[in-house]
């Protein structure tokens, strides 16, 4: 790996930035839905804490806080549901990127880092301040504490392009691949702590979540911001996620391999 | 050593067509069966059959996108799907039939990120580039989303996307696709050129019987997935080209016209269509015929299309 191939990264990364920078209504659309949806959570949770102070170690504004965060990350991880490599397994269009000196999974996940800086950009952040201007949120004491959340996140989204790109390459085995994909969205929405942090979940299914990569995506970035892993958990928690990162990755790639190798291209 | 070496290849698809309500029958499509041909280096080589004969199928499995069921594919020495990667840095491919420059991108900044995918070197990058816009006439569009783009004027970047880190060989399924005669005649001469001067292979597959003239050195003939003609393009006229057909617009529809050394061969209102053998008469003589029959208003000829000259091949080599 030289610097030609960190080079080509770049290249794609900024094209996938730009694709998604080329579509400014559906960002403002998007944004004006997610902070909305950001209230609807925000009031609905606050509502537990009429009665106690404290949920499972979340008080109000942790609570807050992660809505918000979560709010902000919908886009920037992609929680509900990609189909862009299945799309182009269906059609064929795959043939296009076979012949290239390049993997797929390698320059789709590229394109990918730079579609999530956008929206991490422009879909994450204005939520995130509209949620910090109305609300008390609890925010990261020091710069080391920033700079983790950042990695953090980083490697959340590596980790759900690992798990999208496997439920994307179902599609080498049946022309429906929406079905998986539709799987796929309800795990990551159920299990990562989107709709309720992990540690509100009975015990028996917290410990199964974790068992699982989706915390990965969500819940753990959020762990670190609102200081619920601090010290050393920190690096065991980025553990966690680059563990899980490169074991889908590896997933993705063979599972690939072997659909490639039964690969029928439709039409022309 | 041959270039390009296929032995014994074979491919079947598996289709799978409902038969009732809860039954599904599994039906094989044999695409390619028993394909031995090899391709020495330096060669133009037009690949034709008519429509389903099985040339996509080939070229996707020369170039390693699908993997064939039965044989043995060597091109430049590599097992092209065990050896992808390796081979893609070597070929250039394009399927005149389909989009492989990025949708959303302008076209240049596709080559551009192509540069980057084959490591070009920019200063021969630059070089390359520009000999491609001139010879493919990209300048008027090449700051355009492909997505925007005419068909011709697509097939035309996508040749540009396909020499941009100078192949050795040339995989073109359908390259003349879509263009106009003069946007054709570019692509030709750019190909013959880069034959010429650097000695690049080139496999291509056509409905063009222009193409295979003026192109090809050599043509492969496939029907139904088999090998039926392997030859020259001369060879093959003088062998089954050698009927043409003469359209004439009469002044008032009639019907069919007898004349010396003509068939009538379809009739639509005043027009007729008359084929005849080269080498028993010519148009100008049949046209003279014509003429003390009906009153003429005018006249073309017909050269023989590509689909009966495979036609023909078809039914005389038909078991
Ligand atoms: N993915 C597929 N699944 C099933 N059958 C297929 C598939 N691809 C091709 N075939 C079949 O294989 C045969 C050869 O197809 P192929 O695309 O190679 O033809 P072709 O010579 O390129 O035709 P054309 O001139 O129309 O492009 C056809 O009968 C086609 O229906
Ligand atoms: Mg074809």
């Amino acid at each position: 790996m030289g610097l030609d191939t960190l080079r080509l990264d770049w290249e794609l990364a900024r094209r996938g930035y730009a694709r998604y920078a080329a579509y400014p209504a559906a960002t403002i659309a998007g944004v004006f839905v997610n902070t909305v949806f950001g209230f609807m959570r925000a009031f609905i949770l606050l509502a537990l804490f009429e009665q106690r102070d404290h949920i499972a170690g979340y008080d109000a504004s942790a609570t807050v806080t992660y809505v918000w965060l979560g709010q902000a990350l919908i886009m920037t991880i992609y929680i509900f549901g990609w189909q862009d490599l299945a799309l182009r397994i269906r059609s064929g269009d795959i043939a296009g990127d076979l012949i290239r000196p390049v993997h797929p999974l390698r320059a789709s996940l590229a394109f990918d880092l730079g579609r999530a800086l956008y929206h991490a950009i422009y879909r994450g952040l204005p939520p995130l301040l509209v949620g910090a201007l109305v609300f008390r949120l609890v925010l990261p004491a020091d710069p080391l504490e920033w700079l983790a959340f950042v990695i953090s996140v980083g490697l959340a989204i590596v980790v759900s392009y690992g798990f999208r790109a496997i439920y994307n390459i179902v599609a080498f085995w049946t022309t429906d691949h929406r079905g998986a994909m539709f799987l796929g969205a309800v795990a990551v929405n159920l299990f990562s702590g989107f709709i309720v942090p992990v540690a509100f979940f009975p015990d028996w299914l917290a410990a199964l979540a974790h068992a699982t990569p989706f915390p990965s995506m969500v819940q753990l970035p959020i762990d670190i911001f609102i200081g619920r892993a601090t010290g050393g958990e920190v690096l065991g928690t980025l553990a966690v996620q680059l563990v899980w990162a490169v074991v889908l990755l590896v997933i993705a790639e063979r599972l690939f391999a072997f659909g490639v190798r039964r690969l029928v291209v439709q039409g022309g | 050593m041959p270039l390009i070496e296929l032995e014994g290849v074979a491919k079947d698809f598996v289709v799978h067509r409902s038969a009732g309500l809860l039954r599904r029958d599994r039906i094989t499509v044999q695409a390619v069966r028993d394909l031995t041909f090899s391709v020495e280096r330096g060669t133009i080589l037009g690949y034709i059959g008519p429509n389903g004969a099985g040339k996509s199928t080939t070229v996707k499995m020369l170039t390693g996108i699908l993997v064939p069921t039965a044989g043995r594919v060597s091109v430049g020495g590599l097992v092209p799907w065990d050896e992808r990667i390796a081979l893609a840095r070597r070929i250039g491919v394009m399927f005149g039939q389909r989009v492989q420059l990025w949708w959303d991108l302008p076209l240049v900044d596709s080559l551009e990120l192509l540069r980057h995918m084959y490591r070009v070197p920019a200063d021969r990058y630059r070089h390359t580039l520009a000999s491609l816009r001139e010879a493919l006439e990209l300048d008027p569009f090449i700051r355009t989303p492909v997505r925007q783009l005419s068909l011709g004027q697509r097939i035309r970047g996508e040749l540009a996307a396909a020499m941009l880190h100078d192949p050795e060989i040339l995989f073109l399924d359908e390259p003349t696709i879509g263009l106009d005669v003069v946007a054709k005649q570019r692509v030709r001469e750019f190909l013959i050129r880069a034959n010429r001067e650097r000695g690049v292979t080139v496999m291509l597959t056509t409905h063009d019987l222009a193409d295979i003239e003026r192109l090809c050195s050599r043509i492969l003939i496939i029907d139904h997935g088999r090998l039926i003609y392997d030859g020259d393009v001369n060879a093959l006229k003088e062998r089954y080209g050698t009927e043409r057909v003469l359209v004439v617009d009469l002044e008032e529809p009639q019907g069919p016209l007898e004349v010396e050394g003509g068939r009538v061969i379809k009739v639509e209102g005043p027009r007729q269509w008359i084929a005849f053998e080269r080498a028993r008469t010519n148009a100008a003589q049949l046209a003279a015929a014509v003429a003390t029959r009906a009153n003429l208003r005018d006249l073309t000829v017909e050269e023989p299309e590509i689909d009966d000259v495979v036609r023909r091949i078809y039914l005389e080599t038909r078991p």
